[in-house]
């Protein structure tokens, strides 16, 4: 039997600038069942739960609840449809405990509406009243004005004595919790049990969860599907955003794909399979017509073997990585984001000390053997290796904002020359140099970086990278957020480099891109290499299911494509 | 209907933040905002005293420009508040908030002091300044690398750290009193050696010279030195710091130095060319002043040379104006509180503008 329709968004459409995050998406929910909301990062899932949440609003289209048309503006509305959203980043205060996080915004729940209504009838004299009657009246209707500051007074009292309430509903879906012990001593699990407790306990009949297993252990992902299931039996609409396929056929009764903002179609999970699922996700190839040559002469330029890295939070994420890096070729990586592409780039460029390893650089002039683990970037460039570093937070790490063109463009050679004083001679023709050649939008080059569009940004960076001429050259995400042809600039910018002899590694996100770029793509999933794949002969589809289910799979050499 | 529901969901009005404003332009808010908190610290005083509203303004210039000594005291103020400034300047730019330059200058004065004690009319004059520069600065330098150590070591507050290193500054000026003071008074009367020559017969001239060229030297080394530069790559961005191979741990304990270093020649002005004694007041909160001049300035040196100006200016000649009018010590205080309300709050205006709904919309992005 059909289940009834609770939520229902039709052509929704929502663009950030020049970008366009969803596309005429519809998507229906259903009352009990669990929707998996499919696609590759950057795909308008979160985006679109986000207009269902109150955060975003959307550029066109139209959502309906019940049936009705409904106009979601902000965090408060949702709630007062009944929508709830657990984020994949916390929000929640540390030094409260749980109950005091599930109470904080408790006076969302007056009724103003009811309190008006109260009011209104209370101004009006019910035909001949008398004195008495009249006094009566008006002091009922002080009382009714002053019910709203009541309410919020109310809340003290509420966060010591509405416990109970809390307890009762975690008793009742399953939930394992101390509620009065405080965020800051709770696991990660903890702490998103108690953002899923708040949003039922303010009543909300449609949860949606943001990557829920994230960063869960696979007990805790089986703990949390045994209360989301429960939660479906009481007759909640959950969604669940994911990219993991195999959670996604576990968990969830119908599967709505998104790709590229688009949503493609909505299966019910039983008649579906990953192959078919994968297939949506990752589309048709597109020809993107980037020119390719075949590698001149491609020698062995950097070798990690057996590298691991375990971060602050104590989690492996990187799990004894192994490859080869070779002059004059374009190594991807391909992978959903998180599965540890940064800590790999930065344990090479020597910004995780903590690696351990072995990573290996082969000088070009002697091809003497250079150990890098555990060096810091001075260090690597004392030793005379020329390692360039495009990194995934251009303004954060590769560039300073508030600093001018010529400024950024000394952050790796300032300490060039023996004088005290900098050198800005030389910084800036180079700064011109870049501008003039990569065509960069600026209005001069004494401009704050900050104030340029993303593409000039990314010009800035990579010409500087370049110009220091290097052998082994990494870009993370060189071309996220940048417009068409300024993605051309920067393909255009790493086959040049591809055919001066640099090891260039490329980690990207696009898998068409990928797939026409790059002479040999290596796949990582959850910190670990799950495959290398030839550029020339992969499908979207090997490298999909290599992303996502990577973790039943090991690593064997036979995967790694032999180029002859 | 597509109308009334973007009308009702679109607040009153925004704030929306200004990229490129024209310089010029930027200043005029500025002024304007001076002259507003000049016209309502001129309201405030013409309730408090009664008397007409000009001569507010009279009392506060006179208390400034009167008398030559007025203008001498007055650059002389600003030479040691601006020297403070100057030493918490690098710091700040490199987004370390050290708060303790009362207590980093303190601790200078106190050691000049105790060479002067000790040394004072046994040694040539010269040599006795030079000395007192060396354990001035020695002794501050000490004073402001401690927390910085700390910091880069195991990564504490150093706001904590640096404020209750004043604590103890205070209390070490007060024990070395005692042990000074036999008479038991409490109070170190004026030193008879180790004054600084006066320069034309001018006593305040070195000071003010001195400074002036630590302003040039300070907006130098941030400016156009590779120390510098390492120091704004901090401040802005410890990831880049990081990418780029700054190595943070040293450029914090370098800075620091360098704090204490002028906040020692601050100390050495304090006993050497000043007060000619030493207190537990003697920096008399310009350490936490300074934090303000450098503040209001944009870490900008020579902006600072306006903004120590203008605290001094205002301090002096209000409290003319309380002197005059009997009004509580308390006044000066309020009048410069005033005015920094209104030349904090311009810079609000002078970055971000505000658009009313019914004005014309810009397309939001």
């Amino acid at each position: 039997m059909e289940k009834a329709i609770a939520i229902q968004m039709k052509g929704i459409t929502k663009r950030f600038g020049e970008v366009i995050a969803n596309k005429d998406a519809d998507l229906d929910v259903r009352k009990g069942e669990i929707l998996a909301l499919l696609g590759e990062n950057g795909s308008g899932k979160t985006t679109l739960m986000n207009m269902l949440a109150g955060i975003y609003f959307p550029d066109e289209g139209k959502i309906y609840i019940d049936g009705k048309e409904v106009v979601i503006r902000s965090p408060r509305d949702a709630y007062n449809h009944k929508i709830g959203m657990i984020h994949q980043h916390f929000k929640l205060i540390d030094v409260y405990n749980a109950i005091d996080n599930i109470i904080l915004g408790e006076s969302f729940y007056f009724d103003e509406a009811a309190n008006k209504a109260k009011i209104a009838s209370l101004k009006k004299p019910e035909g001949n009243e008398s004195r008495k009657e009249k006094f009566k009246r008006n002091i009922k209707l002080l009382a009714a004005r002053l019910e709203k500051a009541g309410a919020y007074i109310k809340f003290n009292w509420l966060s010591r004595n509405r416990g109970e309430d809390i307890r009762a509903i975690a008793d009742k879906y399953g939930f394992a919790i101390d509620l009065k012990k405080k965020i800051y001593d709770m696991s990660v699990s903890e702490k998103q049990t108690v953002e899923i407790i708040k949003v039922l306990y303010r009543g909300a009949d449609i949860l949606i969860l943001d990557e829920p297993t994230a960063v869960l252990t696979p007990q805790e992902t089986k703990r949390l599907f045994d209360v989301i299931r429960n939660m479906r039996d009481d007759g909640k609409s959950i969604i669940i955003i994911t990219h993991k396929l195999n959670e996604v056929l576990s968990v969830s009764d119908r599967v709505a794909v998104l790709r590229k903002g688009e949503h493609i179609a909505t299966v019910n999970t039983a008649e579906t399979s990953e192959t078919e699922l994968t297939e949506m996700m990752v589309g048709k190839k597109v020809v993107l017509n980037i020119d390719r040559a075949e590698p001149k002469n491609p020698i062995d330029r950097l070798t990690v073997s057996g590298l691991s890295l375990i971060n602050k939070e104590n989690v492996k994420v990187l799990d004894n990585v192994s490859f080869t890096a070779r002059a004059g070729e374009i190594l991807g990586i391909a992978g959903v984001a998180g599965s540890g592409q940064r800590e790999l780039l930065e344990a090479i460029a020597g910004l995780q000390p903590a690696a351990t390893g072995k990573i290996t650089y082969f000088k070009p002039e002697s091809n003497e053997a250079v150990n890098l683990r555990a060096k810091t970037p001075t260090q690597i460039r004392e030793m005379g290796v020329r390692l360039s570093f495009v990194p995934e937070d251009r303004l954060g790490m590769g560039l300073v904002g508030n600093m001018d063109i010529v400024d950024n463009m000394m952050l790796r050679s300032y300490k060039k020359g023996k004088f005290f004083f900098v050198d800005r001679k030389k910084p800036k023709s180079l700064a011109e140099n870049i501008i003039k050649s990569l065509e960069v939008a600026t209005p001069g080059t004494n401009i704050p970086v900050r104030r340029l569009s993303g593409g000039n940004v990314q010009k800035v960076l990579v010409g500087r990278e370049i110009a220091s001429s290097p052998t082994v050259l990494m870009a993370a995400y060189p071309v996220r957020g940048l417009d068409i042809n300024s993605s051309y600039t920067i393909y255009n910018l790493l086959n040049k480099q591809k055919e001066n002899g640099v090891a260039v590694i490329f980690v990207g996100e696009d898998l068409d891109v990928l797939i026409e770029l790059c002479d040999r793509i290596m796949v990582i999933c959850g910190g670990k290499i799950t495959g290398i794949v030839d550029g020339r002969s992969a499908t979207k589809e090997e490298i999909g299911l290599l992303m996502t289910k990577g973790r039943q799979m090991e690593q064997s050499p036979s995967t790694v494509g032999q180029r002859g | 209907m597509k109308s009334t529901e973007k009308s009702a969901r679109e607040p009153f009005f925004q704030i929306v933040k200004r990229d490129n404003l024209v310089w010029w332009k930027a200043w005029l808010i500025r002024a304007a905002a001076v002259i507003s908190a000049f016209l309502v610290c001129g309201i405030v005083s013409v309730i408090l005293t009664k008397r007409g509203f000009g001569s507010f303004y009279v009392s506060l210039f006179k208390g400034v420009f009167q008398t030559e000594r007025r203008i001498w005291n007055l650059f002389q103020n600003i030479s040691l508040l601006l020297c403070i400034s100057l030493a918490v300047t690098p710091a700040f730019k490199m987004r370390f908030w050290n708060i303790g330059a009362e207590g980093q200058a303190l601790v200078g004065a106190l050691a000049s002091a105790a060479i002067v004690v000790y040394f004072g009319g046994k040694v040539p004059e010269a040599l006795l300044l030079v000395m007192m520069f060396g354990a001035a600065v020695a002794a501050s330098v000490i004073w402001a690398v401690i927390p910085a150590l700390f910091k880069a070591q195991w990564n504490t507050n150093e706001t904590l750290f640096t404020l209750m290193m004043n604590y103890v500054a205070k209390s070490l000026v007060a024990y070395f009193i005692n042990v000074w003071v036999t008479s038991g008074s409490g109070v170190l009367g004026v030193l008879k050696f180790g004054h600084f020559p006066a320069i034309g017969g001018y006593a305040y001239l070195l000071n003010i010279i001195i400074v002036a060229v630590l302003t040039v030297l300070v907006y130098m080394y941030l400016k156009k030195t590779k120390h510098g530069y390492e120091v704004s790559v901090v401040g802005e961005s410890l990831n880049t710091a990081r990418y780029v191979g700054i190595n943070v741990k040293k450029v914090i304990i370098r800075t620091m130095v360098l704090t204490g270093v002028l906040c020692g020649i601050a100390g050495l002005l304090l006993v050497a060319g000043t007060s000619h004694t030493v207190a537990t007041n003697t920096v008399g909160g310009r350490g936490f002043t300074a934090i303000l001049v450098s503040w209001l300035a944009k870490f900008n040196p020579l902006y600072m040379i306006l903004t120590s100006f203008m605290v001094v200016f205002l301090q002096q000649g209000a409290a003319q104006v309380a002197t005059d009018y009997r009004l509580s010590n308390a006044f000066p205080d309020i009048i410069i509180g005033m005015f920094f309300f209104f030349i904090i709050a311009c810079e609000f205006f002078a970055n971000y503008s505000i658009k009313f709904r019914l004005a014309k919309k810009e397309k939001k992005a």
